[in-house]
């Protein structure tokens, strides 16, 4: 669906639950008027708290202008017909309510700083970002176009881990997700993760730790193992620092640590470093 | 605490009852055939009683026994096996165990999780929980094993990756990540055997394969179902009722396509009758192995693809509804 449509669509929606609400910045306890925040990339303007972000926000502020959605219409199952305290079909619904969204990622084409990128936005919103059979699909289904395109593609990660209510469903999505990863940079395209609070489990063990270049969100919270369960296991509190992005840098295991409202101009530095890669491949010059 | 315990008491009583009546009547002139009998149908009707039917948390139960088969009873009925060590960065990580080796006569790298069979081995091998170097070194043996030509057998047997401080700050989410990438790209024909319990992420790291083979009483899981009633209702004391939700049984798992095969165990499990389980399993991968030989790279690498791309591929749905 072209820009406009969606946006006004989304906007719409955004504006009705946001109107005249305050949000309180849990870091610093700042109360912000919601549409100031969401001006603001929902960044809080005293202690610059990363807020998390809804999916379609991300993308209007990532995108220069058109947004190709795909894979909107991969449809919703329930394949260990899951029933606990409520249906898993009830959770869907309730969550799809509540989030504005079909499922937990986002997935479509458009132009970052005029570059041709293939953009995944995982939303925390829905489920919890959980990966189950549809994030699974959608993101396969973005890396197996943006091959046949032969372009970048980046993936905002926003995740609890894999979905419990579809069972090993959800576990394969790792092993299906890898293939689509695998067979796309076995190509020679690039791959960019840009992880977001919080990026744990079957997401972290997947497609955000595969990719080229990985950026993080200041204090977006980045492991394996959720927090509660290591302090379980050790037996001991965890200090403060522990899993987050800053910590991760020092640590080595990401590349950087950039701020929401420059994101996006890293982004086109990265995209732009490529292009020339590809131009130096296409002439045949070798280094 | 394990619910065969108390009940496998009676079993063990009986048994130890059977065999002083065999003794005895070794040495006694008097017939105590027929009370043996008597004993022996007794005994088997325990058995069904005990590990008849049992529910998917009895099986986990039967997947943790102590007594199962591990990986390295496995590797000992290989004709031979040669160790190797380490990640080539810090440290031999013995969690997992993996090396060349040949199995019927056929060169294969074999990789294992390996749980402890004491409380002294189990801190040794960290119960069978393998940490980033662990996988770091799972990864580089598959790299080796395109690099000798030869097929990979795994044999899948954990909880769940390691939760420890030290492995987040050596980066376990990367480790197992990059694991599943050399797995998807490894160019000979891999075999999976899921023999005790296969927990979430960090058993699926060993678990990418042509085909993936589950014994009857093993359990293969999104979560450890104490991990999964944690994380859904914050209370991992709500592991069985987690258990009956997951369809995390072997039955489960090949009615869904995510397991090729299952193999039968005993009644009772897998460690009533441990070296016989060890070469069933045996023969299975070896004849999947045998099967996969027929294939070039190629169309292995592209079958591997489109049977992971397939699981959980929902039909587009054209409604409405699906639209939002």
């Amino acid at each position: 669906m072209p820009m406009p449509e969606w946006l006004h669509v989304r906007r719409g929606k955004d504006e009705e639950r946001n109107a005249a609400q305050w949000s309180k910045c849990p870091e610093c306890g700042e109360m912000l008027y919601r549409r100031d925040l969401a001006a603001n990339l929902w960044v809080c303007s005293r202690c610059n708290h990363h807020f998390r972000m809804g999916a379609y926000d991300r993308i209007s502020g990532i995108v220069d202008g058109d947004f190709a959605e795909i894979g909107a219409d991969v449809q919703v199952g329930d394949p260990l017909v899951w029933t606990d305290r409520k249906s898993y079909p009830a959770k869907l619904a309730g969550d799809r309510e509540k989030s504005g969204l079909s499922e937990g990622v986002v997935c479509g084409f458009g132009q970052i700083g005029g570059f041709d990128v293939g953009l995944g936005v995982m939303d925390f919103h829905f489920r919890g970002g959980t990966m189950g059979t549809v994030v699974g699909e959608r993101i396969a289904l973005l890396l197996e176009e943006g091959r046949t395109r032969a372009i970048p593609c980046i993936i905002f990660t926003a995740s609890g881990g894999a979905r419990m209510e579809e069972g090993m469903f959800a576990l394969m999505q790792l092993a299906k997700t890898t293939a689509a990863v695998t067979r796309f940079m076995d190509d020679g395209n690039l791959l960019i993760a840009v992880l977001t609070d919080p990026t744990t489990g079957g997401v972290s063990a997947s497609f955000a730790f595969q990719a080229d270049v990985i950026i993080a969100e200041p204090g977006a919270m980045i492991g394996f193992a959720g927090r509660r369960v290591i302090e379980q296991t050790i037996r001991q509190k965890l200090p403060d620092r522990f899993q987050t992005a800053e910590f991760l840098l020092e640590k080595g295991h990401i590349d950087m640590v950039v701020e929401r409202r420059r994101i996006k101009e890293m982004l086109v530095h990265l995209l732009g470093y490529a292009s020339h890669g590809a131009a130096r491949r296409l002439h045949g010059v070798r280094a | 605490m394990n619910p065969f315990a108390d009940r496998e008491k009676a079993l063990f009583e009986l048994e130890r009852r059977i065999a002083d009546l065999r003794t005895a009547s070794a040495d006694q002139p008097v017939d105590i055939a027929s009370e043996i009998a008597t004993l022996e149908a007794k005994y088997q009707e325990v058995l069904r009683d005990v590990y008849g039917a049992p529910t998917p948390w009895q099986k986990v139960h039967i997947a943790r026994h102590p007594n199962r088969p591990t990986a390295l009873e496995y590797i000992a009925a290989f004709d031979r096996f040669d160790e190797l060590h380490g990640d080539r960065a810090y440290r031999d990580d013995q969690a997992v165990v993996g090396g060349l080796g040949l199995l019927r006569g056929r060169a294969v790298m074999a990789i294992g999780q390996q749980r402890g069979r004491d409380t002294k081995e189990n801190l040794r091998r960290n119960f069978g929980m393998v940490a980033p170097e662990g996988y770091r070194k799972v990864e580089r043996l598959a790299h080796l094993a395109t690099r000798f030509g030869v097929p990979m057998v795994t044999f899948v047997d954990t909880k769940g990756a390691d939760p420890g401080i030290d492995s987040e700050e050596h980066a376990q989410s990367e480790a197992i990540a990059q694991c599943l990438v050399a797995f998807t790209d490894a160019t000979v024909p891999i075999v999976a055997a899921i023999i005790g319990e296969g927990g979430s992420g960090g058993a699926l790291a060993l678990a990418i394969a042509d085909r993936v083979i589950m014994l009857e009483n093993s359990t293969y899981s999104v979560a450890s179902p104490e991990g999964c009633a944690a994380i859904l209702w914050g209370d991992a004391t709500k592991a069985e009722e987690a258990a009956s939700h997951l369809k995390l049984t072997a039955q489960d798992l090949l009615r869904f396509g995510i397991v090729d095969e299952v193999v039968p165990e005993p009644l009772g499990g897998a460690n009533r009758d441990p070296s016989a389980v060890v070469a069933r399993v045996l023969d299975r991968v070896d004849a999947a192995l045998s099967e996969l030989d027929r294939y070039v790279s190629p169309t292995l690498l592209s079958a591997r693809y489109e049977k992971y791309r397939r699981i959980g591929s929902s039909k587009r749905d054209s409604s409405p509804a699906g639209r939002r």
